[in-house]
């Protein structure tokens, strides 16, 4: 991690010094401790104030959406994933880009120190798009059951499920950060927070709690890398990958689809093919 | 979406697709019955309520 820092600094110091870009987003140590917190560096004198630890979990390609600026951004494996999906929907251009890659090896989990559930499955943490890495590529996890946790709620029965998700769901605040820690979560005015329809009642309710996160969770589908920011974000610790995973499931099974792999491909959602799955319509 | 409502707890059967041409009313005819009967069969859908405060 330390020889990561170093290039990083480097990097960044080099690019805003010939002028190449003007902002390095990345992380700066945070205000609280296991808190790293992202950062915006416009003058190469602050490069001094990037760190790299295991507590960088917040997803950066957050920060790009519309920027108009030349940017160099730093990339763990889901960040570049993002980055990604962020060009393929036209929220920032490739050329507008410098990505400097970070091989991960997984962040660890804000409470526990463990690592956090989903590095302990991530099957890439390489970037899979960068113009310059940070250290040598780390070898890739294999045999891994990611969805492991998604079978035990499928396996159960609908009230079963029902009261699962209820549990889940109960500390819930709707303060709204796994929403605004999310990379996919850039639309101007989120669903939630219109009045003119109002599709969601704005309070506590279990019922209003659940729509918020099942509607949430529908528009990452096809797009959720898995990243874990909103997770990371949670102050309740709410699990709340457990919807978005099911989606990334699916899509996996039905699509042969995982997000923000390569820009060539569009997702699966926005695409029609003949041999798209159609068994629930009758 | 079908799976993700049955997948969070809401029964299989209430939330149902069907392709109906306008030129195929007897399949909309059709279709309207099967829901209707399979609706039925699995009851008021109680889970959606919300609880409101009752104000004297």
């Amino acid at each position: 991690m330390d020889a990561y820092i170093t290039k990083i600094k480097a990097i960044s110091e080099r690019l805003l010094k010939d002028g190449t870009v003007e902002a390095v987003i990345g992380f700066r140590e945070g205000t609280l401790p296991t808190m790293s917190e992202p950062c915006f560096i416009k003058r190469s004198d602050d490069v001094k104030d990037l760190v790299w630890n295991a507590n960088c979990r917040i997803n950066l390609a957050n920060y790009l959406t519309n920027r108009k600026e030349k940017i160099a951004i730093v990339a763990k494996g889901c960040d570049s994933r993002n980055i990604v999906n962020h060009i393929i929907e036209n929220k920032i251009k490739r050329d507008q880009l410098f990505i400097i890659g970070v091989p991960c090896k997984g962040m660890n989990d804000k409470d526990t120190g463990a690592l956090q559930d989903n590095c302990a499955t991530c099957t890439h943490r390489n970037p899979v798009i960068y113009d310059e890495l940070a250290g040598d590529l780390v070898e890739e996890q294999t045999g891994v059951d990611k969805y492991a946790d998604v079978k035990k709620v499928e396996a159960m029965t609908t009230d079963e499920k029902w009261a699962f998700f209820n549990n889940l769901y109960a500390s819930c605040t709707r303060c709204y950060a796994c929403r605004n820690a999310c990379p996919l979560c850039y639309c101007p005015t989120c669903f939630v927070d219109e009045s003119k329809p109002q599709w969601v009642g704005k309070g506590e309710d279990p019922i209003d709690v659940r729509t918020y996160h099942f509607l949430r969770a529908y528009h990452c589908a096809g797009r959720c890398t898995d990243c874990g920011s909103c997770e990371a974000a949670c102050p309740q610790n709410i699990k709340v990958r457990q919807l978005t995973k099911k989606l990334e499931k699916d899509c996996a099974e039905l699509f042969g689809w995982e997000a923000g792999l390569t820009l060539d491909k569009r997702p699966p959602l926005d695409t029609f093919s003949i041999d798209d799955p159609n068994d629930f319509i009758k | 979406m079908k799976n993700l409502m049955e997948h969070m707890g809401v029964e299989p059967g209430r939330l149902q697709f069907s392709w109906i041409s306008s030129a195929e009313a007897t399949k909309f005819v059709d279709v309207v019955k099967q829901v209707t009967e399979k609706v039925k069969e699995l009851g008021p859908n109680e889970k959606f309520i919300k609880k409101t405060v009752k104000v004297a």
